[in-house]
């Protein structure tokens, strides 16, 4: 290609040196695809678990606030790398998963305890989003659906959670950003994500910079205009809520 | 007017908050079917606590709550069954910022399955027409004024065909030009023969349209009486400086 000539005299340690792109640029293709999966799926996966936790921890129960609140302190305050390890060598060391490809590239024997780790320590996070969300509701919705003789359960589905979900898709929305980023730590595990790919191509290329400032630019390129765009939703709904 | 048909009983009900706050101390009274008792006194002085304990959104720390012959406050009672006979309307109306002004009233009587969708819309908008909001049958809560909200938010509560009605403090958060046209409703209410127990600041209200007047003042019930004996003749030194502080 005509712009391969710009790189001709690059150094292999140079940062922008992406003469590597015309043969690779499916390894990064792939490693978006790969990434936005995982970022997707584990933070849908981890949304039920995650009120469910959300409850739990606002319940009169000590035991059951107990049970939530030690859930999300481990996955709080232990690296997800460790997580993931332990996840993926020791549940499922023990439950195989066939080796089966998702399209073309998506390896489940993989994918599936990547998923898992990431979909059980982003519901530690979620639930503490949904819990301040529910919580910013107004208490005199639960009252005035009590004094109307619904349930305590029909009060928080019919009533609060409806608003404190739009409370909380913001939120939602940028734990989808965090994933983007913290599924990088799957390529230690052989996921073909974004981070694997660049890692792959350094290796096979000796040009040891260029496949990361790239793999930077990528992850950039996508995080940003979206958190952005979630700014600018959240400015729209909080005008919307004024009275 | 008053009859010997008692519908409520309150029995030496005390209620201490977690911070220690004693908000009601050793009280008892009784509501008769028709009743309209007001419930006035300094802020603080546990008004609201006392109504929350009617229909049990405050737990009584001891003491009972009888409503129709049963005591409330004893465990296994079906709350949620005995909330349905009881309407509240709140200070800040809580009417559901998310749901259309007739899902708002038609909400609980379809979920509880006392009317059929198009029954509980038919009620419903029955009930808007009466206090003349029907149009805003499909607004939103955010669209209405004040006095709009609180109209119907007792329509809501009157949608579930309530033995009794709960207002506590149902004026105070309205534009004073808006305080009339809720006090409307409500004398309608009261001249229909609904029992109504009202925590208010109108002291209007109270003498005019009420049965019987409770003063509370420090957790306590000082005094109970009819409208004109309470603010013409009032028997308690607190009383006597509370209404010469108002009105």
């Amino acid at each position: 290609m005509w712009w391969s000539n710009l790189f001709k005299n690059m150094s292999s340690a140079s940062f922008f040196n992406f003469s590597f792109l015309p043969k690779y640029a499916a390894f990064f293709v792939q490693g978006v695809e790969y990434t936005l999966l995982l970022a997707v799926v584990s933070v849908a996966l981890a949304v039920l678990p995650a009120l469910l936790l959300a409850l739990m921890r606002l319940s009169k129960s000590k035991l059951i606030r107990g049970l939530s609140g030690a859930y999300i302190a481990v996955f709080r305050s232990t690296p997800l790398l460790v997580q993931l390890s332990i996840i993926y060598f020791g549940l499922f060391g023990v439950i195989n998963i066939p080796r089966y490809s998702l399209f073309g590239f998506v390896d489940l024997s993989r994918f599936i305890p990547g998923v898992v780790a990431l979909a059980l320590n982003s519901s530690a996070y979620v639930a503490e989003i949904f819990r301040a969300g529910i919580l910013a509701v107004d208490a005199g919705q639960m009252e005035a659906a009590r004094s109307l003789g619904l349930s305590k359960f029909d009060g928080m589905q019919l009533v609060v959670l409806p608003q404190a979900i739009k409370n909380v898709l913001p939120a939602l929305a940028n734990e989808i950003i965090t994933m983007v980023k913290e599924s990088s730590i799957c390529s230690t595990l052989g996921m073909a994500e974004l981070m694997f790919g660049a890692k792959a191509v350094a290796s096979s290329t000796y040009i040891t910079l260029a496949p990361y400032t790239l793999a930077a630019l990528i992850y950039f390129c996508i995080n940003f205009p979206a958190s952005k765009a979630i700014e600018a939703i959240e400015r729209r709904m909080r005008r919307g809520d004024k009275q | 007017m008053a009859t010997s048909n008692e519908i409520i009983r309150v029995e030496h009900v005390c209620k201490t908050f977690d911070g220690g706050i004693k908000a009601l101390d050793d009280c008892s009274l009784t509501i008769g079917q028709g009743e309209v008792v007001s419930i006035i006194g300094p802020s603080g002085s546990g008004k609201s606590t006392m109504l929350r304990c009617l229909n049990l959104l405050e737990v009584p720390t001891s003491g009972k709550v009888i409503v129709d012959g049963v005591d409330i406050t004893a465990d296994k009672v079906d709350l949620d069954k005995h909330r349905r006979k009881m309407g509240m309307v709140f200070q800040h109306f809580n009417l559901f910022p998310n749901m259309t002004v007739k899902r708002n009233i038609t909400l609980a009587p379809v979920r509880l399955k006392l009317k059929s969708r198009a029954e509980a819309e038919a009620d419903a908008m029955r009930l808007l027409d009466r206090i003349g909001l029907a149009d805003k049958a499909d607004a939103y809560p955010s669209m209405l004024s004040g006095g709009q909200k609180q109209r119907i938010a007792i329509v809501r509560a009157l949608a579930m065909q309530p033995e009794v009605m709960l207002f506590d403090e149902p004026t105070s958060a309205l534009d004073p030009e808006m305080v009339g046209e809720v006090l409307d409703v409500m004398k309608e209410l009261a001249l229909a023969g609904m029992t109504m127990v009202v925590v208010t600041h109108e002291m209007g209200f109270a003498r005019e349209v009420g049965d019987r007047v409770i003063f509370m003042d420090s957790g306590k019930i000082v005094e109970v009486n009819t409208p004109s004996e309470l603010f013409d003749h009032p028997q308690h030194e607190r009383t006597r400086l509370f209404l010469s502080k108002i009105l």
